[in-house]
């Protein structure tokens, strides 16, 4: 648990640097119009979604889900599974055991 | 000055032994054979699929946190904790950020001493969450940079995470610590915490603190040392790089270039960590709470019935052998190490032949080499404790020596004697070996004369007044005519020696 | 008027009495198909052979005097949203481009179990993503009422095809509006469940806690018998609900006794297209003429319900979606130098500009330091907005509004301006931040002549409620009997 959640972050502008850097967390390749485009139309989102500092949230709990149930479990009996064709079914690249995937380099994750 | 401390922190991963996965009906099974055939939508993480909480993984858990001391959370809920790697299918994995189901918690440790004394150390514990396994992914061992191959039948495995506090100190401890985690979820039949399958895995934490002056210490940077896959490989691991931190502070004089945590990886074969490739940014890891799970809440009375499910900690019954049963610490470690059976079996034995001594005897020999031999465990072994105490009882009443008695041990092991009752079954092969007990004195007489005669100087020596020597006598003595009385064989001897 | 643009109710009667048989009502539909869905565009896939087969099946066994699934021998049309095993599901995508799921949705397993007819999957905005289904990759839908209009979304495809008469029932997703805003637009009953009332379990994930399925029909009986279909407990889906179905279609005809109407003066302030208040307002006369009183009703937190919806459902979406990287399923592009390439360039090139800006808007919410002020601040807010909405239903039984603050907007009208499209979506997206269930009924055209939708909210799993007051202005007026000539542009 390397980050934390508790900053406020300051309310300034989008730059391009922050885009690339979502960008990269999100695992999309964007073209210059892309970055470009983006940078200007999410600054503008975020700067609309800035009403909501106009609401006063002090002592609201946040509403996870549109129902506040609890407690739904399942019993640990054993389900269908899909036959290995079908598992592979979709995959781009497989051979017909394995899903197969350019070598990762270190073993590490990100 | 004094010397550096070693600061050890550990993340044990523990698979649960539950049937199914832990979103999903798929079998939870070690299946390395067949790759990709424990799938599902649900743990393919096809679009569209949806988890559902395991229960049986919910009382396997609490019953690991409670039996950890842990305190167990009143509402606990699941979070998505969002990375890419090719064995994470859904690109994040369901964990526990903030609201794990235990907090806290401790596991005691017997450590061995320099000096030969056995120290009980407190490992604290941060906290225990439950989460789901990813997939395997399987590089190219060629090197030559072929594509790596994903099978996703672990994926979805409940997985217990166990958080320690850094409180342990060495190596060795490191090592004891999982020692008895391991054995503590077997005897709860929570894990089978078999490392070789990856149900019991573990990365570790370590930097030291190292006096730079009578008030002062500078800090090593920690290192999370990964890839450990055997207990052995823990300790060596942390021993080599406890050397490396030792000698990279020396070199450095203490100034680091880059403080921050690093990974290294173990390399078995070579015996070194080493740094893997530096991640270009901390991992942001964007956790929020999962919105297709719902969050659990566990009452008062459920709590209680799973403490009920508890069994009696390894550690309390090692302690309860000695204290009560009289034996030494290490044929208690011995029995209770083996296994929540094992122990069992041993104190069903004890019980029954009314001599605790004489049963640890038998099973941390006897029994334990014939299992070992055979590649058994003690489930099917084939002379339960209630048989093996009537042989034990024949041969403390003195219808068999010890030495008979033991060759009727294997002839029963090797399924001798026929099918009928365990006392059917000795009759009918000592008969068949010829066996008898030594029983009348002066049976006992001959023994003690032939000992005698073999030990002349021995004998010499005790009549000389060396008392000590009668030991080696009477010990051959017992050796072939167990059954007879110790004390009767002592004192037989001594009116012989010394009339 | 064609076979297929009867009223789901009426054509039941008819296949039940064998007036007609499954065959001959699958073929009018797939030959009304095969004429005017190359000018809507609302199908992604046409079943054909498939839909053929299971009528002549339907037919022989109603014929064998076996018994039958409620919407034996119906065409049903379903979102490509929903997966299903023998047809491909695209989502609308070239990320998920030729995919053929190995499972089954379990409303379409409901479809199955009903014995209804799955005529083929209709189109969408990509991922769900979108108010006009433009985003689609494969092309728009248009209106069948206006062909140089949108037909709405992101269930654009479904509503186009009950109201061009492709299929008499279809079945649509609602995040944020994607059912009731296309219903409106083509003029149609479009119907969004209350959060959990039916399954998602194979409702391909967008935002997962707002998102439901729903039913599309010419009728309100329509909806209601889809409705009865679709709705119960899925053991699969943690979120569904394990309460009764109500038999929704029997209690239609019993209006509501002493009926209270909620308005909210924020919905009929400025931005509110001049004809699509006319048409609200005379809805409420309709009401009024019935015995209802209209009253008005405070929604303090409305104002920030779109600001709201737009970081809730980014955030999840861009979770959602991160399980598109080319490795399991979906498309893997062709150029790439190592795994994190692989990753960036498969959803780079599949994944449509709209898809990607949301994508981004939720990552970068969810990042480390921002998830309290974005994320959380508006989970707060969303209880709020949803305690607004528990206060008026103490004193009303629905609220009326309109769908959308225009009628449908031109293709290409909307699509260089994402944040004005987001604020569009200004009526709809609180009954989903809520969990609520609400309706879009024909209301009226504009002069040009396009649809123009009211829209009914109603309390937490007071479907049945909210049927009954829709029927009750169905029944006093005929917009619902109206239908597209599909003959091209009408000059406006």
């Amino acid at each position: 648990m390397s980050e934390t959640h508790s900053e406020e972050p300051s309310h300034r502008q989008l730059t391009r640097d922050d885009v690339l850097k979502v960008a990269r967390l999100a695992r999309l390749t964007l073209d210059e119009s892309e970055v470009e485009e983006f940078t200007g139309q999410l600054g503008q989102v975020l700067g609309y979604v800035g009403i909501l500092d106009d609401a006063d949230t002090e002592g609201v709990e946040p509403l996870a889900g549109a129902s506040e149930r609890t407690d739904v479990l399942r019993e640990d009996e054993p389900g269908e599974s899909l036959a290995r064709d079908q598992a592979l079914s979709g995959a781009p690249r497989h051979d017909d055991r394995f899903f197969l995937v350019p070598p990762v380099l270190d073993t590490s994750a990100e | 000055m004094t010397s550096p401390t070693t600061i050890i922190g550990l993340e044990v991963h523990v698979q649960l032994q539950t049937r199914t996965k832990i979103f999903c009906g798929c079998a939870n099974r070690f299946n390395p054979d067949e790759p990709n055939v424990q799938t599902c939508p649900v743990c393919l993480g096809l679009p569209g699929a949806l988890p559902v909480m395991n229960r049986r993984a919910l009382e396997l858990s609490v019953r690991a946190g409670l039996a950890l001391s842990g305190t167990i959370a009143g509402l606990t809920k699941w979070d998505r904790k969002q990375y890419y790697y090719p064995d994470l299918p859904k690109a994040y994995q369901i964990s526990q950020y903030d609201l794990p189901f235990c907090q806290g918690g401790h596991l005691d440790i017997d450590v061995e001493q320099a000096d030969g004394e056995i120290e009980s150390r407190r490992v604290r514990l941060i906290r225990v969450h439950l989460e789901e396994d990813a997939g395997k992914n399987l590089h190219d061992e060629s090197g030559r940079g072929g594509e790596s191959r994903v099978d996703l039948n672990r994926a979805g495995t409940p997985l217990l995470e166990i958080v320690s506090e850094p409180d342990i100190g060495s190596a060795a401890e490191a090592r004891r610590y999982l020692e008895e985690i391991r054995l503590l979820m077997v005897y709860l039949g929570v894990s089978d915490c078999n490392m070789q399958e990856g149900s019991l895995r573990c990365d570790a934490n370590v930097n030291l603190e190292i006096p730079t002056s009578e008030n002062e210490s500078i800090r090593t940077p920690i290192v999370e040392v990964k890839n450990l896959n055997s207990f052995r490989g823990v300790e060596a691991a942390l021993v080599h790089e406890i050397a490396r931190q030792q000698r990279e502070f020396e070199e450095c004089g203490g100034v680091y270039a880059d403080t921050a945590k690093q990974t290294r990886g173990w390399d078995a074969d070579r015996g070194v960590t080493f740094a893997q490739r530096g991640k270009e940014e901390a991992s942001d890891y964007r956790y929020f709470p999962d919105p297709d799970l719902l969050p659990v809440t566990f009452s008062d009375e459920w709590i209680e019935l799973q403490r009920a499910e508890l069994c009696e900690p390894p550690s309390e019954r090692r302690r309860r052998f000695v204290s009560d049963l009289g034996l030494s610490d290490y044929d208690a470690k011995v029995l209770v190490d083996q296994g929540r059976e094992t122990a069992d079996y041993f104190e069903t034995l004890a019980a029954a032949c009314g001599d605790t001594k004489r049963a640890a005897n038998w099973v941390t020999q006897d029994v334990l080499r014939e299992l070992n031999e055979r590649g058994e465990t003690i489930g099917d072994f084939p002379i339960d404790a209630q048989g093996l105490a009537t042989l034990l009882g024949m041969i403390a009443a003195g219808q068999l020596t010890t030495r008979s008695g033991r060759e009727v041990f294997t002839a029963l092991t090797d399924g001798q004697g026929g099918d009928g009752a365990i006392s059917e079954r000795i009759e009918k092969i000592v008969e068949d070996h010829g066996l008898s007990a030594i029983a009348d004195s002066g049976a006992l007489e001959t023994v003690i004369d032939a000992v005698i005669s073999r030990n002349e100087k021995a004998a010499e020596d005790f009549r000389g007044g060396k008392d000590a020597a009668i030991g080696k006598l009477i010990g051959e003595v017992m050796q072939e005519a167990g059954g007879a009385d110790p004390n009767a064989v002592r004192e037989a001897l001594i009116s012989r020696l010394r009339p | 008027m064609t076979a297929c643009r009867e009223p789901a109710s009426v054509l039941i009667e008819r296949l039940s009495s064998g007036e007609t048989t499954s065959l001959e009502l699958t073929d009018a539909c797939l030959a009304e198909i095969a004429a005017h869905d190359g000018s809507v565009g609302a199908f992604l896939h046409v079943a054909g052979d498939a839909a053929r087969q299971a009528a002549e099946s339907i037919d022989r066994r109603r014929a064998a005097g076996e018994p039958l699934g409620r919407l034996a021998g119906l065409p049903v049309a379903v979102k490509d949203v929903l997966v299903t095993r023998d047809q491909p599901t695209t989502c609308g995508s070239r990320m998920l481009e030729g995919w053929i799921p190995p499972y089954d949705a379990h409303t379409v397993e409901k479809l199955r179990d009903a014995d209804a007819v799955l005529i083929g999957k209709t189109n969408m905005d990509e991922f769900a993503m979108g108010s006009t289904t433009e985003n689609s990759a494969f092309g728009p839908t248009r209106t069948p009422w206006r062909l140089d209009c949108v037909a709405g979304g992101s269930s654009g495809g479904s509503a186009a095809a009950v109201s061009a008469g492709f299929a008499p029932l279809a079945v649509g997703s609602d995040t944020g509006g994607s059912i009731r805003q296309p219903a409106a637009f083509c003029g149609v009953v479009g119907l969004k469940p209350t959060y959990g009332r039916v399954s998602r379990y194979g409702l391909v994930a967008y935002a997962s806690s707002l998102d439901q399925v729903g039913p599309f029909a010419r009728d309100v009986a329509g909806a209601a018998m889809l409705l009865e279909v679709l709705a119960g407990h899925d053991r699969r889906d943690g979120t569904s609900i394990d309460q009764p179905v109500p038999p929704y279609h029997q209690q239609l005809d019993q209006p509501l006794e002493g009926l209270r109407i909620g308005i909210c003066s924020e919905h009929f302030g400025e931005g509110l297209d001049q004809e699509v208040r006319e048409a609200v307002e005379r809805a409420l006369d309709v009401y009024r003429g019935l015995g209802a009183v209209v009253v008005e009703i405070e929604l303090p937190h409305a104002r920030f319900a779109v600001a709201c919806y737009y970081l809730v459902a980014p955030s999840e979406a861009s979770s959602n979606l991160a399980r598109y990287d080319g490795i399991h399923y979906g498309r893997r592009a062709d150029d790439y130098d190592g795994l994190v390439e692989m990753y960036s360039n498969s959803r780079g090139s599949a994944f449509g500009t709209e898809v990607k800006r949301r994508i981004m808007l939720g990552t970068y919410s969810l990042s480390a330091g921002y998830y309290d002020a974005y994320y959380l601040k508006a989970q707060k807010v969303r209880r709020l907005i949803q305690q607004d909405y528990t206060q008026a239903f103490l004193d009303v039984d629905v609220i009326a509004s309109p769908v959308t603050p225009t009628p449908a907007v031109r293709l290409g009208q909307l699509t260089d301006d994402p944040l004005q499209m987001y604020l569009a979506d200004t009526y709809t997206i609180s009954a989903n931040l809520a969990g609520l269930p609400g309706v879009s009924i024909p209301a009226g055209f504009s002069q040009d002549g396009r649809p123009i939708g009211l829209q009914l909210l109603a309390d937490s799993f007071a479907e049945d409620r909210l049927l009954r007051v829709a029927a009750m202005h169905e029944r006093e007026t005929d917009w619902h009997l109206a239908t597209p000539t599909l003959d091209g542009d009408t000059s406006s």
